[in-house]
């Protein structure tokens, strides 16, 4: 602590600003301390809660969620939406069983798979891109890619008794669900190409500042198409993990999927409306969603009011992301004439 | 006599039934300083968001040191040292003020054979920058929103000067400024002139291109109507220009242009 510097208004200033702090803190971090909370009054109550079995589980129903969010949050740092990634689930749930009863090799299949993701991926950018709202051409994509699953499935579940397919669905590795592992790679390769690649910055440019990003010359369309195509890629390997697990292929597979993915972003702190954007908080945003769920099953709460609660969190996360937040980051820049220096 | 650093010539402009320029054509050597005056409207902006490569024109060439260039992009313009600060800084509020420095020209480090940003030296590189400026940010790393508008400005002169520019763009500098701030831009611009750079200043307070500025050049509805030395001129002859969109002295000498 240096005297010299002390003037009576900064004494007088610091409590204040350490309430600022806090205030910021609680409003960015909620969600991890709602978590840790949340585990900590379950762990409390139920017996079951606190069981490797029980968090395993619920990590690995997380893990679509998670797979999806990661694309999720690049999409929403460009300050758009993919309202379509669960309708592309139960398609490609019903390509990749009908494409196993067609005899094609299961490596294969699911490469294709992926691949009829990244292509109407990269068709919903394409026509969000000429000007079309995002909101709009992904619902749009909603009803549709959930249609040809009906049309080519007949609405029926089709059996996936393939071995590969059990292995990603219900396999491990030195005892760790598979699914679990897909998650992490994808979170870890998401989190790298956001923070530490000229992709991922150019993608929060776009969403922050579009006229901005566009005189700095960064390509918009192309990287808002790519934001578009990796979710749709990444709908795709969820896709393939659900059916895996659930060893079927149905048109049903994913519903509301697009809710639980935008849920589990939005309450990560990733900003709706762009150029803000967290892997990690996804991740949060995600486990909290299903543990909750998990609780309060545990608890024997009536599953139709699970659905209520999920509802209430989403509006509550939205709230904190839009409102809160921006009260938050304004009360934290009230006094842009505090001296500071050039931090080295 | 050889070419001039810049040459624009005959550039036109429409967005939609609005003609935003039409036959528009300016030259400029090498470290003088130019003011482009005129009305809202006038086609200011446009016209220097076309030689950043911003914007295409409909017609008309751009010629640097006599040699024809296209910038069909924003970047070709900055490869070619053309830098343009925007009437609204086009900055990203939720960047850093490094990565808004940076951005579209990072410097990247090879990691496994991956491209990978290096934060640490474009940290360094735009902390330089302010020193030798003269200007100041609270940090380099703070996001770009949690400045104040002169620190804002700050950081899109920064970034327009610290890339060995020829010529910086600045569209209405000192607007919504204090004093001390348009005392710092003026010295910035001096600055600029002194190192050789070409400066073009798009602004409504004469006075400021009168302390600093060597040209005045005047637009009126899409047109350029007038072009003056700073000492062959006063205010009173630069506001009838602006105003009335005719060139009193040019009417004695007729150029043909009867649009
Ligand atoms: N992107 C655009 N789309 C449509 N019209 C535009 C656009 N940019 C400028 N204009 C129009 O072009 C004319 C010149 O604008 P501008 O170059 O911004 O003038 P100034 O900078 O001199 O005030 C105005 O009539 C303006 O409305
Ligand atoms: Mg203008």
């Amino acid at each position: 602590m240096t005297h010299a510097k002390t003037t009576p208004t900064s004494r007088a200033a610091a409590p204040f600003l350490d309430m600022r702090k806090a205030a910021v803190f609680l409003v960015r971090y909620g969600m991890f301390i709602a978590l840790a909370l949340w585990m900590l009054a379950m762990s409390l109550t139920s017996e079951h809660f606190l069981t490797s079995t029980n968090l395993l589980n619920v990590a690995r129903q997380a893990a679509p969620i998670v797979i999806i969010g990661v694309g999720m949050t690049f999409v929403m740092a460009t300050a758009g939406i993919d309202l379509s990634v669960g309708s592309l689930v139960a398609l490609v749930s019903v390509l990749t069983a009908a494409w196993l009863v067609a005899g094609l090799p299961p490596l294969l299949v699911i490469a294709m798979v992926i691949l009829v993701g990244v292509m109407l991926g990269a068709l919903n950018g394409a026509i969000i891109t000429l000007g079309v709202p995002a909101f709009v051409v992904t619902l749009a994509a909603l009803t549709s890619f959930r249609g040809v699953g009906f049309v080519i499935s007949e609405g029926r579940a089709v059996p996936i008794s393939d071995p590969i397919f059990a292995f990603i669905g219900r396999g491990d590795v030195l005892g760790i669900n598979t699914p679990l592992i897909i998650a992490a790679v994808v979170v870890v390769v998401g989190w790298f190409v956001l923070n530490r690649t000229r992709f991922g910055l150019y993608a929060l440019a776009t969403g922050g500042r579009e006229e901005a990003a566009r005189v700095m010359g960064l390509a918009i369309t192309k990287i808002k198409i790519a934001v578009y195509a990796i979710t749709g890629g990444l709908a795709a390997l969820a896709g393939v993990v659900i059916s895996a697990r659930l060893s079927n292929g149905s048109p049903n597979a994913g519903m509301m999927l697009e809710l639980e993915v935008i849920a589990a972003v939005v309450l990560g702190g990733t900003s709706l409306f762009g150029g803000r954007a967290t892997i990690a908080g996804t991740v949060v945003g995600a486990l909290l969603i299903n543990f909750v769920r998990n609780g309060l099953n545990l608890h024997g709460v009536n599953p139709y009011w699970v659905q209520v609660v999920t509802g209430v969190i989403l509006v509550l996360a939205v709230l904190m992301n839009t409102v809160l937040n921006r009260r938050a980051e304004a009360w934290a820049r009230a006094n842009p004439e505090d001296d500071r220096e050039v931090r080295k | 006599m050889s070419a001039p650093m810049l040459e624009m010539r005959g550039i036109s402009k429409t967005f939609g039934a609005v003609t935003a320029l039409s036959n528009v054509s300016l030259r400029l050597e090498a470290g003088s300083v130019l003011g482009l005056i005129g009305d809202n409207a006038a086609g200011k902006s446009t016209l220097m968001k076309i030689l950043a490569g911003a914007l295409r024109p409909d017609s008309g060439e751009i010629l640097l040191d006599g040699a024809p260039v296209n910038f069909a992009h924003p970047i070709a313009a900055r490869d070619a040292g053309i830098e343009m600060i925007y009437q609204d800084f086009a900055l990203v509020p939720e960047l850093t003020v490094t990565q808004n420095i940076f951005l579209g020209r990072e410097i990247t480090r090879s990691i496994a054979g991956l491209r990978v940003l290096d934060r640490s030296t474009m940290n360094a590189r735009s902390e330089e920058m302010f020193a030798a400026l003269g200007l100041r940010v609270p940090a380099v790393t703070l996001p770009v929103q949690a400045l104040s508008g002169g620190q804002q400005q700050a950081v899109a002169i920064a970034r327009a000067t610290g890339f060995a520019a020829r010529l910086v763009i600045m569209d209405e500098p000192t607007a919504n400024l204090g004093a001390p701030a348009i005392a710092r831009v003026r010295e910035t611009i001096t600055r600029l002139k002194n190192a050789g750079v070409a400066v073009i200043i798009i602004s409504h307070r004469l006075e400021d291109i009168f302390a600093v500025g060597d040209r005045f050049m005047v637009m009126k509805q899409g047109h350029l109507v007038g072009d003056r030395n700073v000492d062959d001129t006063d205010n009173a002859d630069l506001v009838e220009m602006i105003v009335t969109g005719v060139d009193a002295r040019a009417a004695r000498d007729p150029v043909a242009d009867p649009t």
